[in-house]
């Protein structure tokens, strides 16, 4: 296996250097929108392995860290003014809101339960009749299925009450965004697996099509990294902007057909707000009218609360999903703000930047 | 959270699977899954298979999630939840 990296990290050096040659960009940032990407990346040190004009950035590819001030508070506000159980994933408990968190919440008496499956939720709902069970429905395509499926089965099984509070999010609108502003000059996407084995290779052709950028889907371990970085280097160098995918053998073009199904009958493309990139139209997903009885967000509704300014906040996570920062560049990094700590998402989730810099110690 | 793990599948009961990876056994949904059978690899995720993977290279994937994480975290990874003990799913 080493001699595998080593001959890709050869090869990665002399693409480079011919495009240095070509005289193309000084530095070539290429952006992974993947939280396991990042997780992989820190943990191999593969931008160390990089030769020095190749620069890996994160995007915003993990849905914790995306997930705006807003939507924990409005979820807080939810928990204290009606009788509810949240269910949720590990991740999202510990999220700041403006005034309180999950945990703190939980700490105080609340009824809240860490859960590894959306499966979870609806068969203790099935269970406790009497308890209104609120999960909190978040990520990208590769979760928002699973809540689809699951909400389908609430339905097909009569189950009263069972609601969920949807923040999925879906990834080309993101990329999209990015590339309209392009502040971050990026040059390449290492576009993210599982992702793509739910939507297929397609919904990212625009890249390639509108914007002149190579993507490569790439898979996850570090042989995988190298060699999407190789290709879209190579891509690069021919002048080749295309979309290609290394993770083939789990990845097809049209994506996984009885997924994109479940995402459709259940629900509907909405304008969503993203941590620190702000409203991206049709970027959200809420579910159809069809299924409005399971929508917390019309059965238990609170007051709006203001959204956050995000300039009055210390933590600098809405710059790095952007790319335009590194956690580093954050005034808090390893001394207000720690994974025991933290202050903000990109630090809570263990496929933050944030915490991935501080788990590897990257400087 | 996006994490996914190749899980190799022991069992099969309408769009239920019993599944295994790391040694730890549970039961998932492939309801997402067309033409799947015994032995074949999935990839998990919260609970549901969401694509098939070729064994030799699940067993490629699996080695490295194994390098990757202490087994620590595998265990909180695959466990991580406050309850355990829920019934079956019988869908
Ligand atoms: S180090 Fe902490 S405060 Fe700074 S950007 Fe990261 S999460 Fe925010």
């Amino acid at each position: 296996m080493k001699e595998k990296v080593k001959d890709l990290i050869n090869q990665i050096n002399l693409v480079s250097e011919e495009l240095i040659s070509l005289k193309f960009s000084s530095i070539i940032n290429i952006m992974e929108v993947c939280g396991t990407h990042t997780m992989a990346i820190a943990r191999y040190g593969i931008s160390q392995l990089l030769p020095k004009n190749i620069n890996l950035i994160s995007g915003p590819g993990c849905p914790v860290c995306v997930t705006p001030t807003e939507d924990i508070d409005q979820i807080i506000e939810i928990v204290k003014n009606y009788n509810v159980t949240i269910y949720t994933f590990g991740d999202m408990i510990r999220v700041p809101g403006s005034q309180s968190s999950l945990q703190e919440q939980k700490s105080m008496g609340k009824k809240i339960t860490v859960c590894y499956s959306p499966m979870d939720a609806l068969e203790y709902a099935k269970y406790h009749p009497n308890e209104n069970i609120l999960f909190l429905a978040i990520g990208f395509e590769t979760t928002a299925p699973l809540t689809a499926i699951v909400i389908k089965k609430a339905k097909e099984n009569k189950i009263k009450n069972f609601y969920i509070y949807s923040m999925h999010k879906i990834v080309p609108p993101a990329l999209e965004m990015l590339l309209k502003d392009n502040l971050t000059n990026i040059k390449g996407f290492l576009l993210p697996g599982h992702v793509s084995a739910i939507i297929g290779s397609k919904p990212y052709n625009f890249i390639a099509e509108k914007y002149n950028t190579p993507g490569v889907i790439s898979g996850f371990e570090p042989e995988s990294i190298l060699k999407s970085i190789l290709m879209i280097l190579t891509l690069l160098k021919n002048k080749k902007a295309k979309i290609l995918v290394e993770y083939n053998l789990v990845v097809k073009e049209n994506g996984n057909i009885k997924a994109i199904q479940y995402l459709e009958d259940v629900f509907l493309p909405t304008d969503s707000v993203w941590r620190g990139i702000g409203i991206i139209k049709k970027s959200g997903l809420d579910l159809k009218d069809e299924y409005s009885q399971f929508n917390a967000k019309s059965i238990f509704p609170v007051k709006q609360l203001k959204p956050i300014n995000l300039d009055e906040c210390e933590c600098e996570c809405g710059n790095i999903l952007k790319g335009l920062k590194r956690p580093t560049q954050c005034k808090n990094f390893k001394n207000k703000c720690t994974p025991y700590n933290p202050l903000g998402p990109c630090m809570v989730s263990s496929e933050g930047a944030c915490a991935a810099y501080f788990k590897y110690d990257i400087k | 959270m996006c994490l996914a793990i190749p899980a190799k599948i022991l069992t099969i009961n309408d769009d239920e699977a019993e599944v295994e990876s790391f040694g730890v056994k549970k039961n998932i949904n492939i309801s997402l899954i067309q033409n799947v059978k015994v032995g074949d690899y999935v990839i998990v995720h919260a609970g549901f298979a969401i694509q098939t993977i070729d064994a030799s290279e699940a067993e490629i994937t699996l080695s490295y999630w194994k390098d990757y994480f202490s087994q620590n975290e595998i265990f909180q990874t695959e466990t991580l939840s406050d309850n355990n003990n829920l019934k079956k799913n019988n869908y």
